[in-house]
């Protein structure tokens, strides 16, 4: 049984009395695991992340990280953990090595440690190149590399990333996985991270919690989810504008049948058998199959499965939240 | 990297660092930076030159007056010129009575002083807002530097900024033609930056905790339009108090920028430096100083995270 690192009861936030951001959410995390916090834009993701990092007060419950309670001990929390924020916070006027050094003075890191620090950790996020360069010039990629520099410049043992690849290209991205991951294995350090995107949380957390309106739904590895939906997931789409859905359920190894924007998302066993079924039964009626297709349970099906929604407009809506993002940062200059 | 972070610092850490952090966007910045040393010279050079109210007295005025006066029978050149002696001498008496110094622009020159350090750290409660929507101030806040430092690291680099611009305007003002009083002596100097150094913490301080919970970059600017005139005006920075309607010196009896300005003038303009007033200027100035700035550190304990 591995340390318990973050242990969270009953953690609550509301806002101005009314709204309940996060709504008693029981969670822990173990010592050296990735643990993830899946969901869409205003799930609480980033509300439980910042009672956790202690520059939010929870309004009920309590957590705490390493040992030391958020609310009374919030200068021992602050002092072994280290943040990597949603935004980009690093000083625009100051270069990417300034930044680093005024983080390593915000921990009270004598200069000489932090300079070593600070040489060691730009080459980890690879700008070296660019230290001397105002953050101003940097790219999208390059802040949040420096945001993650500047996060580990105290050596936590805790590291929590807000949205690691938030806007972020393809490249970038990839490269973002390759330093958690590197930071998991070689200097066993546990990550706390939030994301919007399935596929982060499924090649990059050891276990993920699936959170909702302020509430966890599901708790568990993504394997294990994945499994416990028990079989394949089939796609169907009909030419003709009835619903067929009870008519599919009736066939032999069928579990489960929601209809879905004119598709029916079926549940099945064993898929590659049953899909013929259903096509065998459809044509009997008359029906024309217009669409199938045979799908092994992605951590999507988990999320639609536990949520009862897709997490596909939730991306939507990020992208375009990223995008106005940038914006505003050009308009800032 | 799996030891615990080491260095558990003092609680004052990262003061100087944050301080840095807002001067060197004023230094490292030389348009800001020359912008910053421009606008005091605009200033003194228009209202110490234009508003100049010892010119009003001045011998053309005189000669004017002279000339519409038509006595019976007419003075004789001698009366005439004692005439203008007395007008001399009036205009001498006014000016002094009124301004404790004949030349309205080293008044004037002083109370701009006051003046700059007011409008400078009008500045401060905005950087509050803007490190809040940039996420610089969550970062900090996650960071183990304490809230009091967060807040005071920005009081402190508004107070730096003010009195550098303070000291500009002294030598501007010297260039300009600003006579230093009978009793000044170099060391004055030092407690001209002193006074400035308390005022400028209380002001800054007094600005932040206004706008310590504000999210809108509007409110700050709001705040700086509402209070910088009334407390400039309401004071003995361009005029002396006493010629001002009774409830106008009673608000500028409560002015911290009065007691300010008036230290000032003792040191470096008066014919005379009266000690005691300048100790209870002191004493004033130092306690609203005080007291501003712990309610800042108070609220910012309380309002800086949610």
């Amino acid at each position: 049984m591995s340390e318990e690192v973050i242990k969270a009861e009953g953690l609550t936030k509301i806002f101005n009395h009314n709204l309940t951001a996060v709504d008693h959410v029981n969670f822990s995390v173990k010592h050296g695991e990735v643990f993830g916090f899946l969901g869409p834009n205003g799930a609480g993701k980033t509300t439980t992340i910042n009672m956790l990092i202690t520059i939010l007060k929870p309004t009920e419950g309590k957590a705490s990280v390493l040992g030391f309670d958020i609310a009374k001990q919030d200068s021992d929390v602050r002092n072994v953990i280290g943040v990597v924020p949603q935004e980009y916070t690093a000083d625009e006027d100051l270069t990417g090595l300034e930044n680093i050094l005024l983080c390593a003075d915000m921990y009270g890191i004598p200069r000489k440690t932090a300079k070593e620090r600070a040489e060691d950790l730009l080459k980890l996020v690879e700008l070296t190149d660019f230290k001397d360069k105002r953050v101003q010039t940097f790219s999208g990629g390059m802040r949040r590399r420096l945001e993650l520099a500047c996060g580990l410049i105290n050596r936590p043992k805790i590291l929590f990333l807000d949205e690691p690849t938030l806007g972020l290209d393809v490249q970038t991205r990839t490269a973002t996985w390759s330093y958690i991951r590197t930071l998991k294995k070689e200097y066993g350090m546990t990550l706390f991270m939030t994301t919007h995107y399935l596929e982060e949380a499924d090649n990059l957390c050891d276990r993920i919690a699936i959170i909702d309106h302020g509430k966890i739904i599901v708790v568990g590895a993504p394997e294990d989810l994945k499994r416990s939906l028990g079989g394949d997931v089939i796609t169907l789409g009909i030419k003709e504008d009835v619903d067929v859905t009870e008519l599919v359920r009736k066939v032999e190894h069928v579990k489960d049948v929601k209809k879905e924007d004119g598709t029916y998302r079926i549940k099945a066993e064993e898929g590659e058998v049953t899909a013929p079924l259903i096509i065998e039964a459809l044509r009997k009626k008359g029906y024309t199959v217009t669409k199938l297709s045979l799908t092994e349970p992605t951590l999507n099906e988990v999320y639609l499965e536990f949520t009862g929604r897709s997490l596909r407009d939730a991306e939507e809506s990020r992208e375009a939240f990223a995008s106005q993002r940038i914006t505003m940062m050009r308009a800032r200059r | 990297m799996s030891e615990l972070n080491e260095h558990r610092a003092g609680k004052l850490h990262g003061i100087w660092a944050l301080t840095n952090r807002e001067l060197k966007k004023w230094y490292k910045a030389p348009v800001i930076f020359t912008l910053s040393i421009i606008q005091p010279i605009l200033w003194m050079g228009l209202l110490g030159k234009a508003m100049n109210i010892g010119a009003i007295f001045s011998s053309g005025s005189l000669d004017k007056l002279m000339s519409n006066l038509v006595l019976t029978p007419p003075l004789t050149s001698t009366q005439t010129q004692q005439l203008g002696v007395f007008f001399q001498g009036l205009q001498t008496s006014i000016m002094q009575n009124t301004f404790n110094t004949t030349d309205y622009f080293s008044f004037m020159a002083v109370g701009m002083i006051a003046f700059t350090a007011l409008f400078t750290t009008a500045f401060s409660g905005m950087s509050v807002v803007w490190d809040r929507r940039l996420g610089f101030l969550n970062k900090a806040l996650s960071t183990p530097v304490s809230r009091g430092v967060i807040v005071f690291s920005k009081v402190l680099s508004a107070t730096l900024r003010s009195m550098f611009q303070a000291g500009i305007i002294i030598v501007i003002a010297l260039a300009f033609g600003l006579q230093f009083g009978a009793s000044f002596s170099p060391l004055f100097i030092l407690g001209v930056f002193a006074i400035l150094f308390l005022i400028c913490v209380g002001l800054s301080s007094m600005f932040i905790a206004i706008t310590i919970r504000s999210t809108r970059i509007e409110t700050p600017m709001a705040v700086m339009n509402l209070i910088t005139l009334p407390l400039m005006f309401a004071s003995n920075a361009f005029f002396p108090t006493n010629i001002m309607p009774s409830w106008l010196q009673t608000v500028a009896q409560v002015n911290p920028m009065t007691y300010t300005t008036d230290a000032l003038r003792q040191f470096l303009i008066n014919s005379t430096t009266d000690f005691a007033q300048v100790a209870r200027d002191f004493a004033y100035v130092g306690i609203f100083a005080v007291v501003v700035a712990t309610i800042g550190i108070v609220l910012s304990w309380r309002y800086l995270s949610k």
